[in-house]
């Protein structure tokens, strides 16, 4: 009754309190990992150092995961965090208006994105560039979208991927009442049944937003997953202004599983979200998931981070890395030689490269495009504007004021 | 915007630094105010605005909230329905439609409905307005939504001391009030007294006398309004801005006094034109004593009936320019 889980199992009367008047040592440990390393019912499946562990529930959720195909996923993590830096160096250069990166969350974006099917249908916040890069949007949209210069480009229906929404847990609304349309339409039931995940963070979990979805999920059994990167930071708050209790365990409330999954585990992320799927395709939804995970960079561009948190914090996650541990996972079993990881290398130097090429090169808006697409069909009012407003600019063109 | 020489009694500050300070004042004057919203502690707001206060104040009374606009509004209301004197910041004013059922339905309405039984002495602060390159959802000017509430109070100070002035009003006022600053104007200087004086709401300001033509602008339009009138005098143009500072209550004698003088009135905002704040500024001089004064149609420079674009050319171009200013002026002087 002294078990290490006991002894963390933060919710009343799930079992026995713990016992024991002092705590043994591996309850201590246990006590650690749950305040640092996302606790005993972390699911994992990969760990920092490269070390595969065995999950009887969940091992056979990633049974077709070989070296190739982890491979794969090394490569797709690398070439979206090679890109992320990029789009971060861009920002800095001035070619972009802001840039929301991503570094640190590759494995909780990758593993989960990897996991859905073309007929799945994903709604991210903002951050979720390795998603786009599963659904097959060609991050040259997203630069277009930072740079200003367009709108959500890509064909959010035929990729199974929303625009970005940029106003905090407004999305988890949306996500729900597609995947009740999933249901409604008879989309649910069996194996090929679809699914739809919402991706938002820790600090979204106090918006109104957040919680209604949950309740509508619940009480109409839609089909969806919803996926919260906990990075521990909103802005400047800690996960401890929002939630008493380990995210995860938020579902029991609704009446829906909560599983917690080690963000940087791209396997165990895999694996988690392929169940959390499989489960709502079969009418077994929703499910909430909190990828426990860490914001390695600022918030935006415009965030400095230094002005609210330790760089020890940092130094702890580094050693967390979702791309190291696979590295040197694919090294140790053989999986890869070191010509593999150089050339992967230079596969993400050459995406980056492009990736600049094209942003340099972006064409500015003309004056008209602001008029575009405010209403579907065309406006007499904005016509008259747009009238009056290249007029204006057409006089200046023919030698400035009068 | 112009920096005049410090007056006695006055330093040179910023309109944030002004608007720190007010709460600094007031807090220090009257332990029930308090201030919550998100970012406001350590990081010491989006803006910088609430900077160093939660060191001198403490957590209690400078509170970081969870991310949840409705939560922050619901619970200041329940505050200041206690008695307290909450000062909400709202990060971006886009974000108070996440908070606007506690801030219509039940700030607004409150005392109406229990019959004058209860106050509401909420203050919600909130930047508003367009470029800084925040698009869509981070940049609008939604002035007109609160104006438009019976029992919201709507303030939008265009000069440092008036943001000290107005908000310390704002906080002694039993009434809801709604703060809209602008994030342009965050970093502009001028003169602010260094005491707690208030600027009463329901108050305009005639920044500038003028003969020939009367430009009223709100927030971020007023500096505008202001360069533009220097180079309309180059032209030998007389133009006199009004800023009517506070929209609800609205002053609008000031406002007909000095279209009596000049029989011209051209109404400036950010906002898009349609159904638009000084739209009701139009309604109410065609109604007044000043109409028969006009000597031309009343103009109305806005934002265009567009989103906010991103695009740096783009967002500039969505709303009124220093030129933009002068070109319609001119027109209305020449033509009429």
């Amino acid at each position: 009754m002294s078990s290490p889980e006991q002894w963390t199992r933060p919710e009343p009367g799930a079992g026995p309190a713990a016992t024991a008047a002092e705590p043994t040592p591996e309850q201590v440990i246990a006590g650690l990992r749950a305040t640092t390393e996302g606790g005993a019912e972390l699911t994992q499946l990969l760990n920092p150092e490269g070390e595969r562990l065995a999950s009887a529930h969940f091992d056979p959720y990633v049974s077709d995961i070989d070296a190739e195909a982890l491979r794969g996923l090394y490569r797709d993590m690398v070439l979206v965090r090679r890109a992320d830096r990029e789009g971060n160096a861009m920002q800095r250069q001035g070619q972009l208006g802001i840039w929301v990166p991503l570094l640190g969350q590759e494995a909780a974006q990758i593993g989960s994105g990897r996991a859905l099917r073309p007929t799945d249908m994903a709604f991210p916040s903002y951050r979720e560039h390795g998603v786009a890069y599963t659904r097959g949007v060609d991050f040259k949209e997203l630069l277009g979208i930072f740079r200003g210069t367009d709108h959500s480009g890509w064909d959010f229906q035929a990729h199974g991927f929303h625009p970005y929404t940029i106003v905090i847990g407004n999305q988890v609304l949306n996500a729900t009442g597609y995947a009740m349309g999933q249901k409604f339409e008879g989309k649910v039931g069996d194996d090929d049944g679809e699914a739809t995940i919402v991706y938002f963070g820790d600090g979204a979990t106090s918006q109104g937003d957040v919680h209604e979805g949950f309740v509508w999920s619940a009480v109409y059994d839609a089909p969806v997953v919803f996926f919260c990167q906990n990075n521990q930071w909103a802005i400047s708050e800690p996960t401890e202004r929002q939630s008493r209790l380990p995210l995860y365990q938020r579902a029991r409330g609704y009446g829906f599983p909560g599983i917690r999954v080690d963000g940087n585990d791209v396997l165990a992320c895999l694996a988690v979200t392929r169940w959390a799927l499989d489960e709502c395709r079969h009418g077994n939804g929703p499910v909430l998931i909190e990828a426990f995970t860490y914001r390695m960079d600022a918030h935006t561009t415009t965030d400095d981070p230094t002005r609210y948190r330790l760089s020890d914090e940092l130094e702890v996650w580094k050693h967390k890395d979702p791309i190291e541990r696979v590295r040197v996972h694919l090294a140790r079993t053989g999986g890869a030689d070191q010509e593999f990881f150089d050339q992967v290398q230079a596969d993400a130097d050459a995406f980056a490269a492009d990736l600049r090429d094209f942003c340099f090169n972006m064409p500015d808006p003309p004056p008209e495009r602001i008029f575009a697409n405010v209403y579907a069909e065309p406006s007499p009012v904005l016509e008259a504007q747009q009238r009056e407003h290249l007029a204006y600019l057409a006089g200046f063109a023919e030698g400035g004021e009068r | 915007m112009t920096t005049a020489p410090a007056a006695p009694g006055t330093r040179t500050l910023t309109y944030a630094d002004a608007v720190r300070e007010a709460l600094a004042q007031a807090m220090t004057a009257d332990e029930r105010v308090f201030l919550l919203g998100e970012d406001i502690g350590t990081y010491g707001g989006a803006f910088g605005v609430t900077g160093d206060l939660v060191h001198r104040f403490g957590e209690e009374r400078v509170r970081d909230t969870p991310i949840s606009e409705l939560g922050i509004v619901g619970a200041a209301v329940g505050a200041a329905l206690t008695g307290m004197r909450p000062v909400v910041e709202i990060q971006f004013s886009d974000f108070t439609a996440q908070a606007m059922d506690q801030i219509v339905n039940q700030a607004a309405k409150i005392h109406f409905m229990l019959g004058g039984a209860a106050t509401v002495p909420l203050v919600l602060r909130a930047p508003g307005g367009s470029g800084t390159g925040a698009a869509a959802q981070h940049s609008q000017s939604l002035e007109a939504w609160f104006a438009h509430v019976p029992g919201l109070k709507v303030v939008m100070p265009s000069t440092p001391a008036d943001a000290k002035g107005l908000l310390l009003a704002a906080i002694d006022d039993p009434n809801p009030v709604i703060v809209l600053e602008h994030k342009l104007l965050y970093k502009d200087s001028g003169p602010v007294p260094e005491d707690a004086a208030r600027v009463p709401l329901g108050t305009a300001e005639v920044r500038r006398p003028g003969a020939d033509l009367t430009v009223v602008a709100t927030g971020v339009m007023v500096p505008r309004a202001l360069a533009a009138a220097e180079r309309l005098a180059g032209e030998g143009i007389s133009a006199g801005v009004v800023d009517p500072r506070t929209l609800r209550p609205l002053d609008t004698e000031t406002i007909l006094d000095s279209v009596v003088e000049t029989g011209r009135l051209l109404l400036v905002q950010e906002a898009p034109k349609t159904c638009g704040y000084v739209a009701e500024i139009a309604a109410a001089v065609a109604g007044s004593r000043a109409f028969g004064h006009l000597r031309a149609p009343v103009g109305r420079l806005c934002g265009l009936d567009v989103p906010i674009p991103y695009a740096p050319q783009l967002e500039r171009a969505a709303v009124p320019q220093v030129e933009d200013i002068v070109r319609e002026a001119r027109d209305l002087v020449r033509r009429w």
